[in-house]
């Protein structure tokens, strides 16, 4: 398979070969000693240290005490995205989203994707992420996924160019956003005169954007709506950025202890007496957010809380129940929701899905399990997947078995090649996986800071990006060539 | 702001300043032990260090004996006791997490290299190498702490709720200091005894007292005087310009508490700590004495209890039941 470096047109790397969006930065390179990089590189974790930007795991203990705090690895080589690049992701993602919106408001209203033959109904209706509560609830401006983290690849097409693929809509309580700012806070640090050499699109005002957008999305009639960030607490792995958003945007950072439910109005308790609470940005699941409704047995949510949001008294950031839309299977129908709902082809592409459900389309896929990623349709955080290439005869039959014993429970793509950077590992440089989250926000209008958070495999050879499992960030650069 | 953020940050400073005066209690206690004294003596001034604390129990049923070497890990390095310095300065760095937001980058980065740093100096033995320089650290990073939140922090809320934490628990801590000479004599009888070698005894305990709270200086300057029992009492209860004195903290309280009482109407907690504050502002040494000493300030000690309690259910969030 044809390997795609971001910032080498060949790989292994021959002199002369860099693109041409990375020749300013690569001349830089060239000329820092290594014990100048390995330095700057001890240097970011001392302050990531200092600062605290850490994730929590929970049950985990370090031996330097600090309990159940790591860091998520940093690297130094930022990856370059050229503007042009990026100015059709963007209209692209704003595209996406924006049909994706539609659609939520469409299921929990008229379903008219379903009664025209789009989506088949059991798909929405039978869906896990589907919250019947939700019938018939208006949200203000429609908007169900004020925050959406859509996660992309870049793999080579058939001519071997770069090309990029939604991989995943991420529609509940995305998260990485602190890391994206963080990053770019500690390269400006350490690497100042980077900063005068290039034009990099600056992302330091994520946190008004999101302001903007939460303070857009109150119920009509609060002229001055209070807002409040939701968290688990300090145990959640991503307290850390829940804590920093709140921060950053000055309004309270709450738990589902500091608020409470009357007359169907959300309260919180301050030291002056009760505040009306307009606007929820939560970062917890729609499971554990009103033990009347969910959970009964949640206590990181609100009693009362779905009612007064149905009474149209506060708004809750994102939706509940916009997971029905990020559904591994009903990514499979983005493309055709865009159609339907906008009238406009697709900008950005999906990776060429094959359901179960379809009977060719499951021949095909027992056809080729050898060559095929195969998950689970309801299926996270890798389990449930088979990465057909890199799996044994022995397991590519149990897959076999399990797929035709429910055929709708699997969907299959072609293993892409993930295009890589250069990196910073034990070894020296070295190409390694990339995937990139840009963070879209829908309020007035659909918007997004330049670039996202670029998650890294710091493992040769592996696909896992995700933090808990080792992988790590790099800053992200959107520049004017 | 919100009750819980308010406690967090109220508990955040308190721990910060028992690490302190820990670290101030212990390093006396250790300085003390490099003079010429009896065996008894030294054994007398370890334990009473545990007394005031209420550790005594907690530390014979772990260790039994008490030796020097064992109360110093007890009280600086023993994750099971709640009041060790450790565990103070974790705490301190757990509620100011939970609330980070909330503090100023640098406050909350004073709390966390705090937490960091103590890790490593412990890990490394730096502080059996030279345990005068490590509570010597410690004080300086209670003071940088203070420092850093009244020099960054907008005087809202959360700063007076953390000063009403610092001063509520200084109020407790020099109030302890002062009563060690009676758990180590046994009666309360100051001054004025005839025994040669008791007063020299006296004039040691009392110079170590003073030089925890960093008053040997300032007594000598106030006073120009012999270091007189009575006039140690005075200067640590009764001055308002001793910036550790019992008067001192509880000026603090009140200001800072008025500052968080947003109706006309006097809170409950106002009147307590207004009270107890006007005893100490029209009160006169020598009637503490004649009351008895360690009879004040163990009223004392639970009356600022009781106001802390009052502030909790006020403003903060009741503990959990």
């Amino acid at each position: 398979m044809r390997k795609f470096d971001e910032m080498y047109a060949t790989l292994p790397p021959e002199p002369g070969q860099v693109r041409d969006h990375y020749k300013t930065y690569d001349r830089w390179l060239a000329q820092q000693p290594p014990d100048t990089m390995l330095r700057r590189r001890e240097e970011a974790e001392v302050i990531f240290r200092r600062v605290g930007i850490t994730f929590a795991v929970y049950g985990a203990k370090d031996e330097d005490g600090s309990g159940t705090e790591r860091l998520i690895p940093f690297d130094l080589i930022p990856r370059i995205i050229p503007a042009h690049e990026w100015q059709r992701m963007e209209r692209g993602l704003v595209q996406r989203v924006t049909a994706l919106n539609r659609f939520l408001h469409d299921v929990y209203h008229d379903q008219e994707i379903i009664r025209a033959g789009v989506i088949p109904a059991d798909m929405v209706l039978q869906n896990a992420q589907f919250r019947p509560e939700m019938m018939g609830v208006d949200v203000p401006r429609h908007i169900y996924s004020h925050i959406a983290g859509i996660d992309i690849v870049r793999a080579p097409d058939a001519q071997g160019n770069g090309e990029y693929y939604v991989l995943e809509d991420n529609l509940r309580v995305p998260s990485g956003v602190s890391y994206m700012l963080e990053d770019r806070k500690m390269m400006m640090r350490l690497f100042p005169e980077l900063f005068s050499q290039h034009r990099v699109a600056p992302v330091a005002h994520y946190p008004d954007l999101l302001l903007e957008t939460l303070r857009a999305s109150a119920p009509p009639a609060t002229p001055d709506p209070t807002c409040v960030v939701l968290t688990p607490g300090m145990y959640n792995s991503a307290y850390f950025e829940h804590a920093f958003l709140a921060q950053q945007m000055g309004i309270e950072l709450v738990e589902g202890q500091d608020l409470f439910v009357k007359d169907d109005f959300v309260w919180m308790r301050t030291t002056r007496g009760p505040k009306r609470v307009d606007v929820i940005y939560r970062r917890v699941d729609d499971d554990f957010l009103d033990p009347l409704v969910f959970r009964p047995n949640s206590t990181l949510g609100v009693a009362g809380l779905v009612q007064a949001y149905r009474a149209g008294n506060v708004a809750i950031c994102n939706a509940i129940g916009t997971g029905v839309a990020d559904d591994k299977a009903i990514y499979a129908y983005v493309p055709k929701m865009i159609e339907f709902y906008l009238g406009e082809q697709p900008i950005l592409k999906n990776v060429p899905t094959h359901m179960g459900r379809n009977p060719d389309e499951l021949k095909y896929i027992l056809d080729n399990l050898k060559d095929l990623v195969v998950k689970e349709v309801h299926g996270a955080g890798g389990y449930g997947m088979l990465v057909g290439p890199a799996s044994t005869t022995a397991e590519i039959e149990d897959f076999r078995r399990a797929i035709l014993a429910k055929p709708d429970g699997y969907i299959a793509q072609p293993t892409l090649s993930l295009s890589s950077c250069p990196t910073y590992v034990e070894s020296g440089i070295a190409p390694r996986h990339i995937d990139l989250r840009p963070f879209v926000l829908s309020g007035k209008e659909v918007q997004m800071v330049p670039g996202g958070l670029t998650r890294v495999a710091l493992k040769e050879g592996s696909l896992v990006v995700n933090s808990s499992q080792g992988g790590g960030t790099k800053d992200t650069w959107i520049l004017e060539v | 702001m919100l009750s819980r953020t308010a406690d967090h940050l109220f508990w955040m400073s308190r721990y910060t300043e028992r690490a302190e005066n820990t670290a101030r209690m212990l390093d006396v206690n250790y300085q003390t032990a490099l003079l010429p004294q009896s065996a008894e003596a030294a054994q007398i001034g370890w334990q009473g260090l545990l007394t005031i604390s209420e550790l005594l129990p907690a530390y014979q049923a772990v260790h039994g004996e008490i030796t020097p070497y064992q109360v110093m890990n007890f009280m600086v390095r023993d994750e099971d006791n709640p009041s060790s310095i450790i565990s103070c300065l974790k705490a301190a760095r757990e509620n100011a997490r939970a609330v980070r937001g909330t503090l100023t980058t640098e406050a909350w980065e004073t709390q966390n290299q705090t937490w960091l740093e103590v890790n490593r100096m412990l890990r490394a033995g730096d502080f059996e190498r030279d345990p005068g320089a490590f509570f010597e650290w410690v004080k300086y990073r209670s003071h940088l702490s203070r420092g850093v939140s009244v020099g960054t922090m907008l005087m809202d809320e959360a700063l007076h709720f953390m000063r009403i934490g610092t001063f509520l628990e200084r109020a407790d801590n020099t109030a302890r200091l002062v009563d060690t000479k009676f758990h180590a004599m046994h009666n309360d009888f100051i001054g004025l005894t005839s025994d040669d070698s008791e007063q020299e005894y006296d004039f040691y305990h009392w110079s170590a007292v003073l030089r925890s709270v960093s008053a040997f200086e300032i007594y000598r300057r106030v006073y120009r005087d012999v270091i007189r029992p009575e006039r140690v009492a005075e200067l640590l209860i009764l001055r308002a310009d001793m910036p550790r004195s019992l008067h001192a903290s509880l000026n603090e309280v009140v200001s800072n508490l008025q500052s968080v009482v947003a109706g006309s109407e006097l809170s409950m907690s106002q009147r307590k700590a207004g009270k107890l504050r006007a005893e100490l502002q029209f009160g006169h040494i020598d009637e503490i004495l004649a009351t008895g000493l360690h009879a004040f300030l163990t009223q004392f000690l639970d009356r600022v209890n009781e106001l802390g309690a009052h502030i909790s259910r006020e403003f903060l969030v009741p503990t959990a039941a």
